[in-house]
């Protein structure tokens, strides 16, 4: 026990001469990368030439950053203290587990009234809907997909073929049908057409799920991901039902008949309650509770799906399918209805989506929002609906508030658009999560039932991903 | 010789062959009911296919695998049901006894209708959940009943409760069976590989068999789990009515626990009968200890080669 070989490292790992060596080897990396990045700029001049632009300054002040700042870490943050964790597992203990769930969702009631007192009017919109609705879509959008992929481990790309499915179920019956032929229900489009949107839903996904979950992995992904855009390009080509890429104006949400705005002078919700504010306030505030509720049902319903045998025959789909054929479940009924549940919820979500944008077309159903609800789903981790909701406000809200981000235009002058950049900083931001926290935000598992009351939660190195 | 007056199951003619490799030929044994019976024999030569045969995992190239659960197998209305379109009949509806064709049956209807539990050479938990779910995972179909389809347990229904009561207590019993009831709400994949070993027997026994095929449940265990084991697998045929199969290589467990010995050797079967018969056979033992160069044409005159 002489020089500081306590922790059982080689001492080299510790000289002076091998930290130099390693930020040498960063900087030489540096070096080659920046030389076919940053070292030449190209430039076309007014004749059309084009112009190479040499600049050895910028490439040696990135190698020295890099040789500095890989030294610095090394002297200072990585051999002398000891490996810490950066984000523990969120371990939430008993007295909190009852109370925790308690002030999450009285906040989420309050919600559109502190952000009115805070904001005022004026601000208040943008915050209730494009944060507060446009986050609780997601959720509920996440919610739905991880019933697929989050406990059966079916890997879906292309959940958001039933968020269109959806959407266009209220765009088409509420726009068209139901004036059509019984113009007398218009006010009550909405509430029609959402029980609609989700058996729809649903029938697609038991449809599609018939001739693929045979498949497995990697080829039931690729399928999924065909579907989505098969969906997509048919609303897109389909333009006798679907007015194609023109998309479709839908009647807006109205209070259970009460609509908010009327241009004909129909009595409209503020005729006949009056409250303080605008309609358009009014309209937020109804679509966030609307949404709200929508969400708390796909969360009650999961939670008391997965007491129930169908769930536990989900979860146990993930760990071991053959296990599950030997024990007499059938998996393909058990599949599909994880497959009909997810598609379900994502039904709704779209007609919410479809009467609360006042608008639908192909362009909102794209291959980015299933990768994005897909992405939700693996950060919050483990079928986890609270990490599945804390990622859903980390990634939608990171998103939206990069829109804000307006004082960087100080630093990067003005014709910098931080908003360009928010997919970048996405992406980096997902790899990094990840590295740090591979099984998600909630890296452990909530026993189904238990036998005992002191019962813990399971640690994800147990849990399988599932193979589709 | 209960497996000829009485048998629960019968092979006859199973054959399977996977492209050009004959992996089982023209194979016929029963089990009989209320029997421990071995399949054994040298790596490669077809026990595990003949289990995944049995239990619908293979669909065997041809071959009869009957099995009846109220009584014994009449010729006759076996001949009857093979040249109906049918799979199985239910002849008792109350304890959904019948006779089954599992070579015609899906893997999860073998387990489900013909109450045929399996276990896996290589243990097939399900790691990620507790022991406690492992063993209710196993009593889906009833539970499913008992939920309504899921629509009565959404709404919460004292029935459904009741019905995850008395599973929860079946799932009890087995844990106190096995050892395993302080470990009930651990996760599966973290127990030590015998307990392992156990909790998935007991998971099977959940399902409520009349058959229970357990491919090398010794495999791996040291000598005093094994004798644990001989102990619960006695327990599960004298208590619980249930006959059981196994593959093993474990001497010590099959000739101490076996009423009935099935060898096979690439793919056919070389004996059949009591363990002490089965031992003495000079086939069996040619099959496994091997003979001498020098002794090859002795052997072979003596085995009738």
């Amino acid at each position: 026990m002489t020089s500081g070989s306590q922790g059982g490292l080689p001492p080299a790992s510790h000289s002076m001469q091998a930290i130099l060596k390693d930020a040498a080897i960063w900087a030489l990396v540096t070096l080659g990368l920046c030389f076919p990045i940053i070292a030449f700029r190209t430039d076309r001049d007014l004749s059309l030439q084009t112009s190479i632009d040499p600049r050895p300054w910028l490439v040696l002040f990135a190698v020295l950053a890099v040789f500095v700042g890989r030294l610095l870490w090394r002297l200072y943050a990585h051999p002398k203290r000891p490996k810490r964790v950066l984000f523990p597992p969120l371990d939430l203990s008993d007295r909190h587990k009852v109370w925790a769930p308690r002030i999450g969702l009285g906040l989420l009631l309050l919600f559109p009234f502190i952000t009115l007192l805070i904001t005022g009017q004026g601000g208040a919109i943008k915050w209730i809907d494009n944060f507060g609705v446009q986050i609780l879509i997601y959720i509920m959008l996440a919610w739905g997909l991880n019933i697929v992929v989050g406990l059966a481990g079916l890997l879906d790309l292309g959940y958001v073929a039933f968020y269109a499915v959806g959407a266009y179920t209220y765009a088409i019956i509420a726009t068209y049908v139901i004036p059509a032929t019984i113009p007398v229900l218009g006010p009550w489009a909405f509430w029609i057409c959402l029980p609609l949107a989700g058996v729809l839903a649903a029938f697609w996904g038991i449809l599609l799920g018939f001739p693929v979950l045979r498949l497995r992995g990697d080829y039931l992904a690729i399928v999924t991901l065909a579907f989505g855009e098969i969906i997509r390009l048919v609303l897109i080509n389909w333009v006798a039902l679907t007015n194609g890429n023109a998309g479709i104006q839908t009647p807006r949400i109205t209070f259970f008949g009460l609509p908010f705005t009327s241009r004909t002078g129909e009595t409209t919700f503020a005729d006949v309650i009056s409250l303080p504010g605008t309609s358009a306030v009014h309209r937020s505030v109804f679509l966030y509770y609307v949404i709200l509720a929508l969400a708390l049902l796909v969360a009650f319903v999961t939670q008391r799906m997965r007491r129930l045998p169908i769930g536990r025959a989900w979860e146990a789909l993930r760990e071991d399918e053959i296990a599950c054929r030997s024990l007499g479940i059938n998996t393909v009924n058990t599949k599909l209805t994880a497959f009909a549940m997810g598609a379900m919820f994502g039904g709704l979500a779209g007609a919410f989506f479809g009467a609360r944008q006042g608008f639908v077309n192909p362009r909102s159903f794209e291959f980015m929002e299933s990768a994005t609800i897909l992405a939700i789903v693996v950060l919050g981790g483990m079928g986890s609906l609270f990490g599945v909701a804390v990622a859903a406000v980390v990634v939608i809200g990171g998103i939206e508030l990069l829109r804000e981000l307006d004082w960087l235009k100080a630093i990067f002058g003005p014709s910098f658009d931080p908003a360009q950049y928010r997919m970048l900083i996405f992406g980096l931001a997902m790899v990094l999560v990840m590295i740090w926290r591979p099984r998600g935000l909630i890296a452990s598992r909530e026993p189904s039932i238990t036998l005992n009351e002191d019962a813990k939660a399971i640690s994800g190195a147990h849990v399988q991903e599932g193979h589709g | 010789m209960r497996w000829l007056r009485d048998p629960l199951l019968i092979v006859e003619g199973l054959t399977m062959r996977f492209g050009g490799l004959i992996a089982v030929r023209d194979l016929s044994f029963s089990v009989g009911r209320g029997d421990i019976t071995s399949l054994i024999g040298p790596n490669g030569a077809g026990k595990t296919t003949v289990f995944n045969c049995i239990t619908g995992f293979y669909k065997p190239t041809s071959g009869l695998i009957v099995l009846s659960t109220d009584g014994p197998i009449e010729p006759t209305a076996v001949a009857a049901l093979t040249d109906s379109s049918h799979r199985y009949i239910i002849r008792d509806n109350t304890t959904r006894s019948g006779l089954f064709l599992l070579e015609r049956m899906p893997d999860f209807e073998i387990a489900k209708r013909a109450r045929v539990a399996r276990t896996f050479q290589n243990i097939r938990l399900f790691s990620g959940m507790t022991v406690l779910e492992n063993l209710i995972v196993a009593q889906h179909n009833p539970l499913m009943n008992a939920s309504g389809w899921s629509l009565l347990g959404l709404f919460g229904a004292d029935s459904y409760k009741a019905a995850q009561a008395a599973a929860v207590d079946v799932a009890r019993y087995w844990l106190d069976r096995i050892g395993l009831l302080h470990r009930a709400d651990d996760a599966a994949g973290s127990l030590p590989y015998g307990d392992q070993r156990r909790l998935e027997i007991a998971r099977a026994m959940c399902t409520d068999p009349v058959l229970l095929c357990l491919d090398e449940p010794a495999a791996g265990l040291n000598p005093r789990e094994s004798l644990a084991l001989n102990e619960l697998l006695r327990t599960i045929r004298d208590e619980h009515a249930t006959s059981i199969l196994l593959i093993e290589h474990d001497m010590s467990v099959v000739m101490e626990i076996s009423d009935h010995v099935v060898v096979l050797e690439y793919g056919v079967k070389i004996s059949d009968g009591t363990p002490q018969s089965v031992k003495s056979d000079p086939k069996v033992i040619a099959a496994y200890l091997g003979v001498e160069d020098d002794e090859v044409a002795e052997a072979e005159a003596e085995v009738g080669l």
